[in-house]
């Protein structure tokens, strides 16, 4: 047994599973206080790293400018998005919601694959050295960033929610959509800024994988990889997404791993989170940490 | 179904019989008859590509239906129909080339290999619905995606199988005007299975299912029952419509069965309407037909001056996903019962034309 290689596989997992963590936060925000599933989830992240792509490229602006941009864009984005087409379809059963989101995502795929072509392109080079070493483990700075800022999103998640006014309004919608409403909190404001933030965010973690892997339409996949994670934790538990997300990285990593020494079937790095959705769904209903549903007649 | 539309005025019906029937009207009946009678002319009149989307309409017609079933009569929702689809084109083409069955057996027999493997996904479902179950069956596309990339003895890996073309009493379907017959007949034939259950006690059952879960559960209706069997239907049907496609196509590969395939079957049915026979056959009508629309635009538009801008020509196939995409939520914002609401609504507004309000 390799171990060097399975040490490595695992950290790549962790900082992995922590963007997925974040991808599956902001799927489980919008879901929580709008009760809308974004099959979109993944266009977030095309767009973002396009729009960033674009604006150090063509713009020729610096890093960390264009970065900002491209969030002040997608925050917008994920506002105006809200108000045009999903804002009709509050109070439509929940297959037509879900159609709405596929509708969008394939439109935004198609849309960003007519502009930017297919072919990946990289990100200007921005940290002078491309991995460093750290306790015999080799680690890309660009991963480095990314679970810096994985842990900045989570905390300010965590701030945001417990010591702000408006994570406390957020909290109520999800808690209950008409007793917030009668307390004065504008729900319609609330849909707006959980979609704002749910795009942003993502868009941070599109323009970090992009940096690593190159921006390319592969990135959407991300979106759809995001459901094991979420599932797993339960679709409604914002750390059930964060320990989704870790746990579904690492399996891959690790399935992965076993099939390259071992089984030699191939291909599990993608499959294998999708068969433990299965499992998972066969034996927990609702996820690790989800509320389970209880009807009254 | 019979009861939602205007009867003229004088037809009372007296039995269940009566109201049960598949055609409210005879006027229906006739013109139903009629337009099958006058399809049958079809190869005689119309060129040859007209025909080879009328046997598209055909087969994505039965898979649709299959789909409607599920989601539309039942409340449940697949992600994943597109793989079944594909399953049933694999299942028919592995059938008829490695176990020499003849063709017009293995068309059905996959459509109950279908069967399995969809109950097999839908066994979750028993017990999950909505949003669980809607990712459940993403997770099957997926698997069953990867599971036709990975088995060479069943799918031919990547370089696909070949399907060879129905044969009946040593007469061989294998050109577009000949499999058109075929088609069609499977078309009428499975619309008219699709009736019918939905006017016997489990298409009932369905609907109760859809409507008020827990209502239906106390009334005597057996979810668990209902919803695998829901699952094994609509998978029969994408099983029937995949087999159909491999034998008319005559050669079946991995890539054309992706999660875009089920979208698209799930964009037909809403397009059409949930919940209606005449519906789904209306939105696959509309989904053949909006691709061949927009190239006939984008020609047109290369006639023009401005035409000739080399990112419309270019990024057609990109033009008609976008397109796809529009259509979904334009339908569900702004139709949502779909056409066959609409063509209800324009007959009453003609049949009623001077007094309506």
């Amino acid at each position: 047994m390799n171990f060097e290689l399975l040490t490595q596989l695992i950290v790549n997992g962790l900082i992995v599973g922590l963007l997925y963590g974040v991808i599956g936060m902001c799927f489980v925000l919008v879901y929580k206080s709008t009760q809308i599933v974004n099959f979109a989830q993944g266009e977030f992240l095309l767009i973002g790293a396009w729009v960033c792509w674009a604006s150090l490229i063509y713009l020729e602006l610096p890093f960390f400018v264009g970065f900002l941009l491209s969030l002040c864009f997608m925050a917008a984005f994920g506002v105006l998005l809200q108000m045009v087409v999903l804002r009709p379809m509050i109070g439509e059963p929940i297959i037509s919601v879900i159609m709405v989101t596929i509708g969008l995502s394939i439109f935004f795929q198609a849309l960003m694959k007519w502009i930017f072509g297919i072919s990946p392109q990289s990100y200007p080079q921005v940290f002078e050295n491309q991995s460093i070493n750290i306790f015999g483990l080799n680690i890309e700075m660009a991963y480095l960033m990314s679970t810096v800022i994985a842990l900045v999103i989570m905390l300010a998640f965590y701030f945001f929610f417990k010591h702000s006014k408006h994570g406390l309004a957020m909290r109520a919608t999800a808690f209950d959509q008409q007793v917030a409403q009668s307390l004065g909190i504008s729900v319609k404001q609330v849909f707006a800024m959980s979609w704002g933030i749910a795009a942003t965010v993502s868009a941070t973690a599109g323009v970090v994988i992009g940096m690593v892997n190159g921006v390319s339409d592969s990135l959407s996949i991300m979106g759809i990889k995001v459901f094991p994670a979420v599932i797993l934790g339960g679709l409604d538990s914002i750390v059930g997404a964060i320990v989704g997300g870790i746990t579904i990285g690492i399996l891959e990593n690790v399935a992965e791993f076993f099939d390259s020494q071992y089984l030699h079937v191939g291909n599990m790095y993608d499959i294998a989170p999708f068969y433990v959705l299965l499992i998972i769904l066969w034996f927990k209903p609702y996820g690790l940490f989800g509320t389970k549903d209880i009807e009254r007649i | 179904m019979s009861s939602l539309t205007m009867r003229p005025c004088g037809d009372f019906r007296t039995s269940y019989k009566q109201d049960n029937t598949i055609f409210e009207t005879k006027t229906i009946r006739w013109v139903a008859i009629l337009s099958i009678i006058a399809l049958c002319f079809a190869p005689l009149i119309v060129d040859g590509y007209f025909i080879t989307l009328l046997i598209q309409i055909s087969y994505l017609g039965i898979a649709a239906l299959g789909l409607n079933i599920l989601v539309g009569y039942t409340g449940q929702i697949s992600l994943g129909h597109g793989a079944f689809f594909g399953f049933g084109a694999f299942a028919s083409a592995w059938l008829s080339t490695s176990l020499q069955i003849p063709v017009f057996l293995s068309i059905p027999l996959a459509g109950f290999f279908t069967m399995g493997v969809g109950m097999m996904f839908g066994m979750p479902a028993a017990r999950i619905k909505g949003l669980y179950l809607a990712i459940a069956t993403l997770a099957a596309q997926f698997i069953i995606e990867d599971f036709f990339a990975r088995a060479d003895w069943f799918s031919g890996g990547s370089a696909g199988s070949m399907a060879e073309p129905l044969t009946l009493f040593g007469f061989a379907f294998d050109t577009d005007q000949s499999f058109y017959y075929v088609a069609l007949f499977a078309l009428v034939f499975m619309f008219i299975w699709g009736c019918n259950l939905m006017r016997s006690r489990d298409g009932r059952a369905f609907i109760a299912v859809r409507d008020h879960y827990l209502s239906a559960e106390i009334m005597g209706v057996s979810l668990n029952k209902y919803r695998l069997l829901s699952f094994g239907i609509s998978s029969f049907y994408a099983g029937i419509g995949g087999a159909l496609y491999a034998h008319y196509l005559g050669y079946v590969s991995a890539e054309g069965f992706t999660i875009f395939m089920s979208i698209q079957f799930l964009a037909m049915i809403i397009i059409g309407g949930l919940g209606s026979i005449k519906g789904t056959l209306m939105g696959v009508i509309f989904m053949v037909f909006l691709p061949e629309a927009l190239e006939g635009i984008v020609g047109i538009m290369k006639m023009t001056d401005w035409g000739n801008i080399p990112m419309v020509v270019d990024g057609l196939a990109y033009i008609k996903e976008m397109a796809i995409g529009l259509v979904i939520i334009g339908f569900l914002i702004f139709e949502p019962e779909g056409l066959s609401h609409r063509w209800t609504q324009i007959k009453n507004y003609w049949k009623f034309y001077p007094f309506a309000y």
